[in-house]
């Protein structure tokens, strides 16, 4: 009892109370300059630019994941296609960072396979730079995390729907577009707007896919304080960064609160 | 499904399965690309054949350690990091768990908030809470990487203790612990002996979820600008690409090849979501 609690106040609360207070204290008074150097238009950028990536990702990545777990769970459930898949997206769903860098790189950068094969066809796709720019690469490169963890996530929800529902619908005339607009689509909805929320908080936490392919300037939240860190630290500058990671916090813990809300809602249908 | 197979639902079933395939087929595509585009860009030589050179090179773990010193020091570091995050994490939440089971069921919400507090805090976010912290590591031990663990521990808490909730969900751990200990065993037998023999599955799942996560680990090696695999390949990616790619292939390749045979070891993992799991468990009576 006592290890665990001694651990989690070290290098848990401490460092959340270095957050907390940290973003309203510069050279040792209280202070609001922090959180007032939040409107920067560096910062405020780099916000709505952090938040659009998240919430474009999180949308295309549940309805994308959402349609391959529908086709997962039409397979037979102890087979290899099902097997497979799900260890891949386990894998792929984890797969940030460098290696993902790596493989977007060695796939659409200058020489990359895909940039050689499709400027053999004739299409030119600008020598592989629109790769590190966030509204374009970056959205590709976050889909290859996202759709997998859709997947994961969504399909013990897919997997909840009874066969029973369907043919009851059936038996009482129902169409198989009135079954996913009347009983399937309705059940669903709370599970996936639950998982597009996790989505959501996945890409705005991510760090280290951004910072392996952005090398220059700092499109993302999370690259700015990132930056705090290399940079040559102008005084007063690390508490900016504390500001704009307890701006951060804030927004992850609302989208999780309602996360938690909806999944509540969610599970009535899931009790097994 | 005895039977024949009326017409219409016959047709319905067809239709089912080309539209799986045909979205599988999209889906491999896309995750296949760039893994392809991997293993294209490693087998390249400088005037555009074919070469397994790099390869063959990565296989012989002598040359490896020599010609690239930093990148099998941070793969070392990785190695060291997951095996002291997977110890502590065990030493640190299994008898706190059984305990709270056992002994002080008022705290179990307590302890759930805190495991489960991680997952609403980034990683970078926890870079900037813990740059004091570090500073009296560095002060105490030294600034080595594999201190890291202890930020590690706290990044794994949540998928670890999800993974040991279930498996403590799935035991008696009283009876358990109260025939062992009318047998006359002490605490320590019982966790040793007894506690952890019952939960392997959910060890072995929290301690691979540990693994994984360690062994990917960059954000927080990064900024701390400690050395561990992932840095070590982020650093050799800007002058040999070529053999810190085959490195970054080989470990995807490996964990999904691990995590593919443990699909067929086990039962059927549950992955229901991790906060339906804990309502259900207070649902519960006791």
């Amino acid at each position: 009892m006592v290890p665990f609690f001694a651990y989690v106040t070290v290098f848990l609360l401490i460092p959340a109370l270095v957050v907390v207070i940290g973003a309203f204290v510069s050279g040792g008074r209280p202070t609001l300059g922090n959180i007032r150097a939040l409107g920067q238009p560096a910062v405020t950028s780099a916000l709505w630019h952090s938040v659009v990536l998240s919430a474009v990702t999180a949308v295309v990545g549940a309805v994308l994941g959402a349609v391959l777990a529908y086709a997962v769970s039409t397979a037979s459930p102890r087979g290899v296609l099902k097997r497979f898949l799900t260890s891949l997206c386990g894998v792929l769903a984890q797969f940030g960072g460098v290696t993902l860098a790596f493989a977007f790189l060695a796939t659409f950068g200058a020489t990359g396979f895909l940039t050689r094969a499709l400027a053999t066809v004739g299409v030119q796709s600008g020598g592989g730079l629109w790769l590190y720019e966030w509204d374009k690469g970056l959205m590709l490169v976050y889909l290859y995390f996202q759709v997998p963890l859709m997947l994961i996530v969504f399909l013990p929800a897919v997997e909840g729907l009874r066969p029973q529902w369907r043919e009851a619908t059936e038996t009482l005339g129902g169409s198989t577009a009135l079954y996913w607009r009347r009983v399937g689509g309705p059940i669903l909805l709370p599970s996936f707007i639950g998982a597009l929320l996790l989505l959501f908080t996945n890409a705005f936490s991510a760090y280290a896919t951004a910072a392996a392919l952005v090398s220059q300037g700092s499109p993302l939240l999370p690259l700015q304080i990132g930056g705090t860190f290399t940079s040559e630290v102008i005084l007063g500058r690390e508490n900016v960064g504390k500001a704009m990671a307890l701006a951060m916090v804030v927004v992850v813990a609302l989208v999780m609160t309602a996360y938690a809300v909806l999944d509540r809602r969610a599970s009535r249908w899931l009790v097994r | 499904m005895a039977g024949p197979v009326s017409g219409q639902r016959a047709v319905m079933r067809r239709r089912q399965n080309a539209f799986r395939w045909a979205v599988v087929t999209v889906a491999l595509l896309f995750f296949g690309a760039p893994l392809f585009g991997m293993l294209e860009f490693t087998t390249r030589d400088a005037s555009g054949h074919r070469t397994a050179a790099t390869w063959s090179q990565l296989a012989d773990l002598g040359t490896i350690s020599q010609r690239y010193p930093d990148l099998s020091a941070g793969l070392v570091a990785s190695l060291w990091l997951a095996v002291l995050t997977v110890v502590m994490m065990l030493v640190l939440l299994v008898p706190t768990m059984t305990w709270v089971r056992l002994r002080l069921p008022g705290l179990s919400r307590t302890v759930e908030f805190l495991c489960l507090l991680p997952l609403t805090v980034p990683a970078i976010v926890l870079v900037v809470g813990l740059t004091p912290v570090y500073a009296w590591v560095t002060y105490l031990l030294n600034g080595s990487a594999v201190w890291l663990c202890f930020a590690y521990v706290v990044l794994v808490l949540p998928y670890a203790y999800r993974a040991l909730d279930a498996g403590l969900r799935a035991i008696d751990v009283r009876t358990l612990s109260e025939a062992a200990r009318s047998l006359g065993a002490g605490w320590g037998t019982v966790m040793a002996r007894v506690i952890l023999p019952n939960l392997r599955t959910a060890v072995l799942s929290a301690a691979f979820l540990t693994v994984a996560l360690t062994l990917g680990e960059f954000t927080i090696a990064n900024l701390f600008s400690r050395t561990n695999l992932q840095v070590a390949m982020y650093l050799l990616g800007k002058s040999d690409a070529q053999i810190s790619v085959a490195v970054g292939l080989a470990a995807l390749l490996f964990a999904i090849a691990i995590l593919f045979a443990m699909s067929f070891v086990g039962g059927q993992r549950d992955t229901v979501s991790p906060l339906s799991r804990l309502r259900r468990h207070r649902q519960e009576p006791t």
